[in-house]
This record gives structure tokens, C-alpha cells and sequence, in this order.
């Protein structure tokens, strides 16, 4: 490559090893195996430090030489740094010592964890010299795309399935960007993607972009380890569509262990699916180092992935650091969105009910021990995905604007309740 | 009538840019070898050395992935769509 490159050196395939230019390009022309972005972590060492770090604004950007981009962030400049809540209430109801949210359901602009791979995409795009960006997408990614691109001056197609909930699909139509609903589930709108990608000359964000895109996951977990006072969790649960997000956490811990920025330690990566989309759990727990692909049927339709992409690694990444697996049903994923919401104030969406849930189910298999300290990654917001709650939450009750009305009300209701 | 396999950008540069190729095999095992007799090299990237379909490629015949069929045994109809694509991110 004539042209600087930052701190990128080449696109390397994850299963031969063999090297790519820094383009628009996602597999290996030999094995399909997905590329990765290689850095040169010698240089990043010298540049980069706690004190460099905490002097720069409070976005994922602090963190600018470990994400793929040659010359900096020019799309989504104010993404990340979401808040880490230290959830008191949650850990004394799932009964376990100590409990942090990474909230994500409060990114910026589009309300998840989606914005932060997407302000790297976008960034990477520009540099490239795209001016129309695409994405496959279960909703969330969809809402980044749209938004970004709008405030990039950037033409934007999303494809989504058209059964998704109305939020996420008017969130994307807000922006004036091209929405596409095709007639099928997450899969096939991905296996169109892929063939469309081939065709036209765009930046697909999780086609042909996808080693840039998939890096802006790794915020995620460098804010963690800041937030923690520079220290890796020991349990993290992280919920599971293609599994990418839990690849890239465990990279973020292993650059900022290799870097010094954190000190060694053991720590383990859990990860989170709904039983109606299990494919990775179900092979996790059943010991294989390879997954079955479904047909998606769970009302968390951001984890309706039945051909997760990163589901080998995910399960490599579990095994490695001695995590486990679990899913949960519709039911107890809305019970534990109830949960979250009750005892700390957050709202998260589906993924994020996946998440309370198995760590729930964790704690009590005693897989997350009771004494230990755990983070739970809630990827986006529960006002996206009203339909799956909606008719669970109760109804509010109507009185007349009467004082005297209250009153009996709260009266009736103090009552005793005989057996 | 034949069937038709549509060949993704990756493995274009085997079969001279061509994007679509029309086969006759009775299977998509078939298909692979009648692939591979005409553009030499394209089976080693479409199977691993065990004989199986590498696991990052997935074929579909008639938008159907063959994991969900009988895999190399999926038998073929004239007519039929065969696609060959890249596993994909999450979205």
C-alpha cells in the first residue's frame, strides 16, 4: 500500500494466515475464512498509554490507534463511552457479589452497541472513497447505518427482514435511507446481501467492510477495562447473534494485557443466546467445537442469527478462557428485561433480557460463582423492541381527574387481600 | 435444462469472471467435481481435505442452505439455483 495506512499493516485471513491489502474486502480467495485487521503493536505501545488515553474526549476514540482507521475518526466522533453502572440491586437479586452494566442502550446517536462499529465502518468507507453505504441487519445495525450515514452526507440501503419490530424499522426510515424489507428471515436478507455486495459498488458495513466494522466491538471492552480502573473483569456475559461481539471483547482484553495497559489475569467469557436461536449455546454445552445452523423462532430478533459467521470462534473464545453457555426462553428474557428494569433503571432490549437472563442462570449453576464480581454487556435499548413486552408490563390505571377517585383507589388497594 | 451455479467474487478469477456457469450433475457433490473437471482448483476452496464443505462457505440450493437439505447429497432438479457464499457479521 503506497498510501498511510496508520497503524494497520495488512488484512490477514483467520484460518491460513495468508495476507490481503487494507481494501474493501472480507474473505480470503482461498478458504472463505474472514479477514482481520493485523496492527503493528510495537508502534501502538510506544504511543499509547493510560495518561495518553484519559487526556483525549470520553468517546470510543480515545482508543483511535487500536481501531482501523488510517487517519482518524471523521463519522461518529462522539460514539461510546457509555456509561458502567455498578448494579447493586441486580446482584442482590441474582444473588451474587458484585454486578456492572456496560450500558449501551444510552450509545450515541442510535441507542446501541451497533454505533460503535459503525463509526469505524463509516470512517474506513470515507477513506476508501465510497459515497453509498449498505448493511444487512436484525434492526439495530440498520438504525446506525441510517443515522451515520445521514449525518455523513452519505447515500445509505439498508436490508432488514420485513417481520422486524416497527421501532427498529421506522428508526431506519427516519433518516431518508433506502430500507429494504426482504421477505425472509436474517439469513436470507445476509445471503442476498452477499450476492448484491458482488454486484455494486458499496460499502456493505458487515460484507465487504467487515474487518474494519467488526474492530469498533472492541471499545466495548477497552471501556470496560478503563472503567474498571484498568482492570479485566473476571466474568463477563455477553448475548450472541453472530458471536463477533464476544470475539472482540476477548481481544480487547488481550491487547490491553499485551499492551500493559491492564495486568495479566484469568478471566472468562460467557455467552448468551435465546433458545429459539441457540446454535452457538447448544454446541458450547454440548462440548463441540462446531455449531448446527437453525432456523431462528424467539422474539429477540437482534440474536436471530441461525448461521452465526463467528460462531466457531465464539466457541473457541469460551473454551479458551473457561466460559460457559446458556439460553433463555421468550418468557424468562422478558422476565429478566422486568428484572433489569425494576431494580436499576435501565430498559435494555431483548438481546439485553438475553443477557440478565443467563447470567441469572449462570449464577445459580454456580458457573459464575456467588463471591466473584461479573459484567453484563447490554447492547441496546428496550424502547426499540416495545412489541415484545407490550400486554406483559400491565396497564395503567385509569381514574377520572378526582382527587376523591385516588384516594379510593389507593384505599382499594391497600386493602388486605383475603385468603 | 441445466442448472445454474452462481460463483461468488472470490472464486471468479478460476472461472475467467464468469459469474453464473450451468451445470448438468444429478448432486451438489457432483456439481463440486463437475466444477472442478472444467475450472481446476475450485473444489480445494469450496472442501477441506476431509472431503467437506469448508466451514466458512455456505451453499444454497433454491435460497435453501444444503445444511438444512442432505448436504453434498442434495440432490439437484433441472432448473435449480445453486449459490455459493461467504458466512456473514451479525447485523
Amino acid at each position: 500500500m503506497e498510501k498511510h495506512s496508520g497503524y494497520m499493516q495488512a488484512l490477514r485471513c483467520r484460518e491460513c494466515g495468508r495476507e490481503y491489502p487494507l481494501t474493501a474486502t472480507h474473505v480470503c480467495e482461498f478458504d472463505f475464512g474472514p479477514l482481520e485487521v493485523v496492527y503493528d503493536y510495537n508502534r501502538i505501545k510506544k504511543s499509547l498509554t493510560r495518561e495518553v488515553i484519559q487526556s483525549r474526549p470520553k468517546s470510543m476514540w480515545r482508543y483511535r490507534e487500536l481501531l482501523p482507521v488510517a487517519n482518524g475518526p471523521t463519522i461518529g466522533l462522539e460514539v461510546g463511552f457509555t456509561p458502567l453502572i455498578k448494579a447493586d440491586r441486580l446482584a442482590k437479586r441474582l444473588g451474587v457479589r458484585e454486578v456492572w452494566i456496560k450500558n449501551d442502550a444510552v450509545n450515541y446517536p442510535t441507542l446501541s452497541f451497533k454505533d460503535r462499529v459503525v463509526s469505524v465502518a463509516l470512517s474506513r468507507a470515507r477513506e476508501l472513497g465510497f459515497d453509498t453505504v449498505a448493511c444487512a441487519s436484525t434492526g439495530n445495525l440498520a438504525n446506525s447505518v441510517a443515522a451515520n450515514a445521514a449525518a455523513a452526507g452519505l447515500k445509505a440501503y439498508v436490508f432488514i427482514p420485513t417481520d422486524l419490530e416497527s421501532g427498529k424499522i421506522i428508526n431506519s426510515l427516519i433518516y431518508g435511507a433506502n430500507v429494504i424489507g426482504i421477505k425472509g428471515h436474517y439469513d436470507e436478507v445476509n445471503r442476498l446481501c452477499a450476492e448484491i455486495a458482488g454486484k455494486f459498488d458499496w460499502a456493505f458495513v458487515n460484507v465487504n467492510m467487515r474487518p474494519y466494522y467488526a474492530e469498533g466491538s472492541k471499545s466495548m471492552g477497552y471501556e470496560i477495562v478503563e472503567q474498571l480502573n484498568w482492570k479485566v473483569p473476571k466474568h463477563t456475559v455477553v448475548c450472541m447473534a453472530s458471536g463477533s461481539l464476544l470475539t472482540k471483547i476477548h481481544k480487547s482484553y488481550q491487547e490491553f494485557i499485551q499492551l500493559g495497559l491492564a495486568p495479566g489475569t484469568d478471566y472468562k467469557i460467557h455467552g448468551a443466546q435465546a433458545t429459539g436461536c441457540s446454535p452457538i449455546s447448544t454446541a458450547q454445552k454440548a462440548g463441540l467445537d462446531f455449531f448446527k445452523p437453525v432456523k431462528p423462532d424467539t422474539i429477540a430478533k437482534s440474536l436471530a442469527i441461525g448461521t452465526p459467521a463467528d460462531g466457531f470462534y465464539a466457541l473457541k473464545v469460551m473454551k479458551d478462557t473457561g466460559g460457559a453457555a446458556e439460553d433463555v426462553s421468550d418468557d424468562e428474557l422478558r422476565e429478566s428485561i422486568r428484572l433489569l428494569a425494576e431494580t436499576e433503571g435501565i430498559f435494555a432490549e431483548t438481546a439485553g433480557g438475553v443477557t440478565v437472563g443467563v447470567a441469572r442462570k449462570l449464577i445459580a449453576s454456580g458457573a459464575i460463582p456467588e463471591e466473584d464480581s461479573l459484567v453484563l454487556c447490554i447492547t441496546g435499548n428496550g424502547l426499540k423492541t416495545l412489541d415484545a413486552v407490550s400486554g406483559h408490563v400491565g396497564q395503567p390505571r385509569e381514574i377520572r381527574p378526582s382527587l376523591r377517585e385516588f384516594e379510593a383507589l389507593v384505599a382499594a388497594e391497600a386493602r388486605p387481600i383475603k385468603a | 435444462m441445466a442448472k445454474t451455479v452462481r460463483i461468488p467474487t472470490p472464486l471468479r478469477k478460476l472461472t475467467n469472471n464468469e459469474e453464473v456457469v450451468q451445470v448438468n450433475a444429478g448432486t451438489i457433490g457432483e456439481a463440486i467435481a463437475e466444477l472442478q473437471s472444467r475450472y481446476p482448483g475450485i473444489r480445494e476452496r469450496l472442501v477441506d481435505d476431509k472431503g467437506d464443505v469448508r466451514r466458512f462457505v455456505n451453499v444454497y440450493v433454491n435460497e435453501e442452505d444444503i445444511r438444512f437439505l442432505k448436504n453434498q447429497q442434495t440432490p439437484l432438479q433441472d432448473g435449480d439455483e445453486i449459490s455459493i457464499i461467504p458466512a456473514i457479521a451479525g447485523g
